[in-house]
């Protein structure tokens, strides 16, 4: 069975990966459509930077952040600036780290469904009175409902799984910063493979229920075909 | 009463707009020209979707772009309505509530009744719960004229609205534009490539030729002059504005009257005193220099040469003043000559057939 100080580390992992997935919608969405529509020079290096986590070890990028964040990083400097000390080993360090590293997840799904959206349906809604911002929410925002679906849930489960990262820059602070990955850990470490069981299966059937939806949601949704 | 003004100076690279255009404020002023004229970039532009780097534009008294003041009005901004040569209907909305979409944002108490006639004019009714997906080609452009005027516009601009549609659907969509052209009374520009649609619709027709205007004036006038391609084409026609004035039962014909004259026309099932537009092609009229009498054909009438082309090639175009109407006739280049046709002359011409457009 789970001991209490797994559902702990359970009940952690869920609220980094809720509260990282909000915020990299809140970003993401702006980014993803600012690269989908745009022409800039710029494109090619800021989607080769929301894309490096995907193929850059997880330690590298914990690493560079670890340095950022400490008291003489730039990160670490602003955030004594603000009073907040440093965010190294913090709950919030290891949301803004779990930000970085799945950002592309997030960026990628909702970038391409911005793509499908027809220069000509915004142009409709112009016409119909719709200022930027309003057809932003009243067609693309609708259109592009499964991408949105596929972001926030890769986002999140890809969040849950993280384990580089984590162990860079959170370390292994019961409560705090110890997330199911490295309970994983702790478990296999000890030798309680019976444990370590109980939560490698709890997350295989998180992973497989949240992939099955996703799929068969997408299959059935007539959003998922190409705009008319 | 001309209350539209439009300049656009537009540089693409390989395509530059240049035009300067008065249009009247009632009726359907057509902008006609092959691909690549630059009609539909001078539509984007009244709507705003293009900006033109140098461009003035005036419709009813407001300016809605003054690049020499700055002043450019974002499309959403301007009291227009718009529709696209594909439907362009929101495919997460229902029929209805694209119909909504536009009359939501749009400030008047006036939008539900004015939405309700449009959905009988364009006969959608029906279809108010389907998705677009569930609809034909032409039901989509219905509804998407239809989710255009229930704006209640100023100025409908629309953009080959018929292009997409196969012939059958053409024909499915033509009445209602031509129900819509008597019943409107804002402004329309329609840009379109087909001789059949500005016969049918035009009141106004502009020629647009490698982004610059080639002519402009009223359909009869424009259509009839001999300078312009239009009246060396094969297809040439003059179109009439008529009124129904009597059935003659006995012989399956309608009588139309037009100023200064009167025409015969195979039976019209319509009221005496409803306009019609007839076409005549240049091709089926011929001129005698002595009122025929002992001829098959019904409609013979007096007329004045008004103007000729030089006998270039085997054929020649007259240009003919019946009344008050303007009358192109295709005729050989030899009659030409061998009947001695010359401006001001007075002859009969001959009309072989007619078509009604509505």
């Amino acid at each position: 069975m789970l001991s209490s100080a797994d559902l702990d580390t359970l009940l952690l992992t869920f609220k980094v990966a809720a509260i990282a997935t909000t915020i990299m919608l809140l970003i993401g969405t702006p980014l993803a459509w600012w690269l989908s529509r745009t022409n800039s020079s710029l494109k090619g290096v800021i989607n080769a930077i929301v894309a490096l986590p995907l193929v850059l070890p997880p330690t590298v990028l914990g690493f560079y952040l670890l340095v950022l964040m400490g008291p003489t990083g730039i990160i670490g400097q602003f955030t004594q600036w603000l009073g907040i000390g440093t965010l190294s080993f913090t709950f919030y360090g290891l949301v803004l780290g779990s930000v970085l590293y799945s950002m592309p997840f997030v960026v990628q799904p909702l970038q391409s469904s911005f793509a499908m959206i027809s220069k000509q349906s915004l142009e409709a809604a112009a016409t119909l009175r719709a200022s930027p911002l309003d057809s932003f929410f009243t067609v693309v925002m609708p259109l592009a409902k499964p991408g949105f679906i596929t972001a926030a849930i890769l986002g999140f489960t890809h969040t849950v799984g993280e384990f580089g990262v984590v162990m860079m820059i959170g370390g292994n602070i019961p409560n705090k910063t110890r997330v199911v990955s490295v309970q994983i850990y702790n478990h296999v470490e000890a030798l309680e493979y019976a444990d370590a069981h109980w939560l490698a299966g709890c997350l295989l059937l998180f992973s497989f229920t949240v992939l099955l939806v996703l799929y068969t949601q997408i299959k059935t949704s007539p959003m998922a075909q190409p705009f008319k | 009463m001309t209350v539209i003004n439009a300049r656009f100076k537009l540089n693409y690279g390989d395509f530059t707009l240049d035009v300067d255009l008065a249009l009247p404020g009632t009726g359907v002023s057509v902008l006609f020209g092959h691909s690549g004229s630059g009609k539909t970039t001078l539509l984007r532009c009244i709507a705003g979707l293009e900006q033109a780097q140098q461009g003035y534009l005036e419709i009813n008294g407001a300016v809605w772009q003054d690049s020499e003041r700055k002043i450019f009005l974002s499309t959403y901004k301007r009291p227009l309505g718009y529709v696209f040569q594909e439907a362009n209907l929101f495919s997460h909305l229902s029929v209805l509530d694209n119909l909504h979409y536009g009359l939501k944002r749009v400030k008047n108490n006036l939008g539900m009744i004015k939405l309700n006639q449009t959905i009988d004019l364009l006969g959608i009714g029906h279809l108010l719960a389907r998705m677009p997906s569930n609809l034909s080609g032409g039901e989509r452009q219905r509804v998407a004229i239809a989710r255009a005027l229930a704006l209640n516009p100023e100025i409908l601009l629309m953009d080959e609205p018929l292009a997409s549609l196969d012939i059958k659907r053409k024909q499915e969509i033509l009445p209602y534009l031509a129900r819509l052209h008597q019943q409107l009374d804002i402004p329309v520009i329609y840009v379109t490539h087909s001789q059949q649609e500005v016969a049918q619709l035009a009141d106004t027709l502009v020629i647009l030729e490698e982004g610059c205007v080639l002519a402009s004036g009223s359909l009869a006038e424009t259509q009839s002059r001999l300078d312009l391609p239009l009246a060396q084409d094969r297809e040439a026609a003059t179109v009439w504005q008529v009124i129904i004035s009597e059935h003659e039962n006995d012989y399956h014909l309608t009588r139309v009257e037009f100023e200064g004259g009167s025409l015969s026309l195979a039976a019209v099932d319509a009221e005496i005193g409803t306009m019609l537009r007839v076409q005549i092609y240049a091709r089926d009229v011929s001129i005698s220099l002595v009122e025929p009498n002992s001829t098959s054909i019904l409609n013979i009438l007096p007329a004045v040469i008004s103007q000729l082309t030089e006998e270039s090639d085997s054929q020649a175009v007259v240009q003919l003043r019946v009344g008050q109407q303007l009358l192109l006739a295709h005729i050989t280049s030899k009659s030409l000559v061998l009947l001695r046709l010359k401006v001001g002359i007075s002859v009969f011409v001959q009309i072989k057939g007619t078509s009604i457009l509505n």
